[in-house]
């Protein structure tokens, strides 16, 4: 098996992709703090979405209790940052290793459960965590805690950093994942999805696999809460641990396409259009995306960008493998009787 | 005698997380799949009432007369239309699509009924209470409550080990496959199963809107009780759903006496514990219809 050679799409794809980080990067200079502070909040949902596309498009493991860690990882940055003294910029990546140690206990409770039972399992132990946090005096209780050591910095030196810590976070979340896909244990992976025993004959460490992308996932996860309130400044366990962040990535991935790293983008952006479009109407917004959602999943399992790379063969980010075609005729390779 | 009341009133709490269990059990059983929107048609039936209530001027007890049909054919149209077409391609369509119904749900009702919090009034039977020994007196409407769920749950029961619907059940339940050569069709199977679980969840919600306050939001809270129960219990096991609710009812009420705060995180911790040192419930059972 090889993988896909670079088809023009791809290097289309790349250039595009080259010249619209260097605009990206650029932005602080002639932007204005609220098109950075939508950035910021498009980028930590992509990467939310890339998270749980990895945790169930690939691994299989669909969870519904994220939000646990985008809660765990915002609160890790106000008490590492404020109570350690811990510089809040450093404390985005540590806030993601706290997410990860408490997936790895998390794990080995929620594992027991299977398919449906493991979605209610996960919801039920965000809840516990939310219930944990709110009856924490340390952590504010109820009504939450202000993140205070970024006050020491200018309003704006903050949201330039804050904006290009994003820009670098949603990078790295990007590479990571396609990397990993297209490593050993990303085929290993896929394996899995497509057959538990089957992948498991040919030597696939399938428990060991799975834990390491749940937590690998609660890590990324863990760091985009705290980037989220990095940006947002105050946190409460109520919005924090809210179930709304698991709604907002599923129907992204559903709607963009379920494994494949270009659903989540296309996911986002349709995301972020419907909201825009609809901000006069309340909660219509969710509940369009909702139907929007169950209606992909019932017509086109693969979401829009399984339409579009069904259609024209186009892959930005081919993780897939091909068996290879073989030539007509005698194969001069084989031992021929 | 304070903490034998509190251990009463959680023991008939548990009454009414049994009817929310039953129904999720049930489902789980016959076709494999978790309604993760459960809770919110509880929540929706409760919203019913309301409307049902104020309109038409009828009982609350009343209303479930009109409630309960209407929920049931909910359920079969939904079976028959959505759910059905997402069942056996893998354990990811039915979460999401149910899942996606319960943000519907919720939205929809947050539209039409606003954030405020409602209660059904069912005149004055929610503080009588019948007095057992000085100290201690139970409620009329828990009595009621743990009643109509035992009521219940011997119904449905009766039906599974008794009726040729319950025996396909059961059939469809060990093998589907065979099930359809033996000439059941599963598809109307699966829809009538439906309509049960939503005729059932509907009793259970509008018995929680006459118990306490509820909101919009009030249904995923439904949903993880009832799976807590079920799981406590043991799965596939009716009356384990009871004793796995009574665990649950009394966990929270203890808690609550404990601590305000505490009351559903204590249900929760106790629900962990089960499943860290006895995973396969209190009273689990191979057969796992409900």
């Amino acid at each position: 098996m090889t993988s896909v050679a670079p088809s023009a799409a791809r290097r289309v794809g790349l250039a595009t992709a080259a010249v619209g980080l260097a605009v990206l990067v650029c932005l602080p200079a002639w932007g204005d703090p609220s098109t950075m502070r939508i950035l910021v909040e498009f980028i930590t949902l992509l990467v939310l979405a890339q998270m749980w596309n990895l945790l169930a498009g690939y691994a299989g493991l669909v969870s519904i209790g994220q939000q646990a860690y985008v809660g765990l990882g915002g609160y890790a940055l106000i008490v590492l940052a404020d109570d350690l003294g811990v510089n809040p910029f450093l404390a985005v990546p540590l806030a993601g290793l706290v997410a990860a140690a408490v997936a790895l206990p998390t794990a080995m409770l929620v594992f027991r459960f299977r398919g449906g039972y493991f979605a209610v399992g996960t919801w039920a132990i965000a809840e516990v965590y939310r219930l944990l946090v709110a009856n924490t005096t340390g952590l504010g209780r109820g009504s939450g805690r202000t993140l205070k050591a970024v006050f020491s910095l200018s309003r704006e030196s903050r949201e330039v950093a804050t904006y290009w810590l994003a820009l670098a976070v949603g990078l790295a979340a990007l590479v990571a994942v396609y990397l990993f896909l297209r490593s050993r244990h990303g085929l290993g992976l896929m394996a899995i999805r497509d057959s538990e025993p089957g992948s498991e004959t040919l030597g696939v460490d399938v428990f060991r696999t799975k834990l390491g992308v749940y937590v690998g996932v609660a890590f990324g996860t863990g760091l985009t809460g705290a980037l989220i309130y990095l940006n947002l400044l105050r946190i409460s366990p109520d919005a924090a641990f809210s179930i709304n962040w698991t709604a907002y990535t599923i129907f992204i991935v559903v709607i963009g396409g379920i494994g494949s790293l270009e659903g989540p983008l296309v996911g986002t952006a349709l995301f972020f259009l419907v909201r825009e479009m609809l901000s006069d109407f309340g909660a219509w917004y969710m509940i369009l995306l909702g139907a929007l959602a169950v209606g992909v999943m019932l017509a086109f399992p693969r979401g829009l960008w399984g339409l579009v790379a069904e259609r024209w063969d186009v892959h930005v980010f081919p993780v897939q493998r091909r068996v290879p075609v073989e030539p007509a005729g005698p194969d001069p390779g084989r031992i021929r009787p | 005698m304070a903490w034998v009341d509190t251990v009463v009133q959680g023991l008939l709490l548990g009454g009414l997380y049994a009817l929310f269990a039953t129904g999720l059990s049930l489902i789980f059983g016959v076709m494999r799949i978790v309604n993760l929107a459960h809770g919110d048609f509880s929540i929706l039936a409760a919203f019913l009432a309301v409307v049902t209530v104020e309109s038409l001027g009828l009982h609350p007890f009343t209303a479930l007369a009109l409630i309960v049909p209407v929920m049931a054919a909910l359920g079969y149209g939904l079976q028959r239309l959505v759910l059905n077409r997402v069942l056996g391609r893998g354990i990811l369509p039915p979460v999401l699509v149910t899942f996606g119904l319960s943000i519907i749900i919720q939205n929809a009702l947050l539209e039409t009924f606003s954030a405020d919090s409602r209660r059904l009034n069912p005149g004055g039977i929610e503080t009588a209470s019948v007095p057992l020994g000085h100290d201690l007196a139970v409620g009329w409407f828990p009595l009621i409550t743990l009643a109509v769920a035992i009521a219940i749950l011997a119904g449905l029961q009766l039906v599974i080990d008794r009726l040729p619907v319950g025996r396909a059940f059961r059939a469809t339940s060990d093998d589907p496959e065979t099930a359809e050569l033996m000439g059941i069709d599963n598809r109307r199977l699966y829809a009538l199963a439906m309509a049960l679980s939503l005729a059932i969840v509907a009793v259970a919600g509008v018995f929680l809107g006459i118990r306490t306050t509820f909101t919009f939001a009030s249904g995923p809270d439904r949903l993880l009780f009832a799976f807590e129960a079920v799981i406590i219990g043991g799965l596939g096991s009716l009356w384990g759903t009871l004793v796995g609710g009574a665990v649950l009812g009394v966990a929270q009420t203890v808690g609550a006496k404990l601590s305000p705060g505490w009351g559903v995180l204590t249900g929760h911790l106790v629900f962990l514990a089960v499943l860290l040192f006895r995973p396969q419930g209190l009273f689990a059972r191979a057969r796992r219809v409900a």
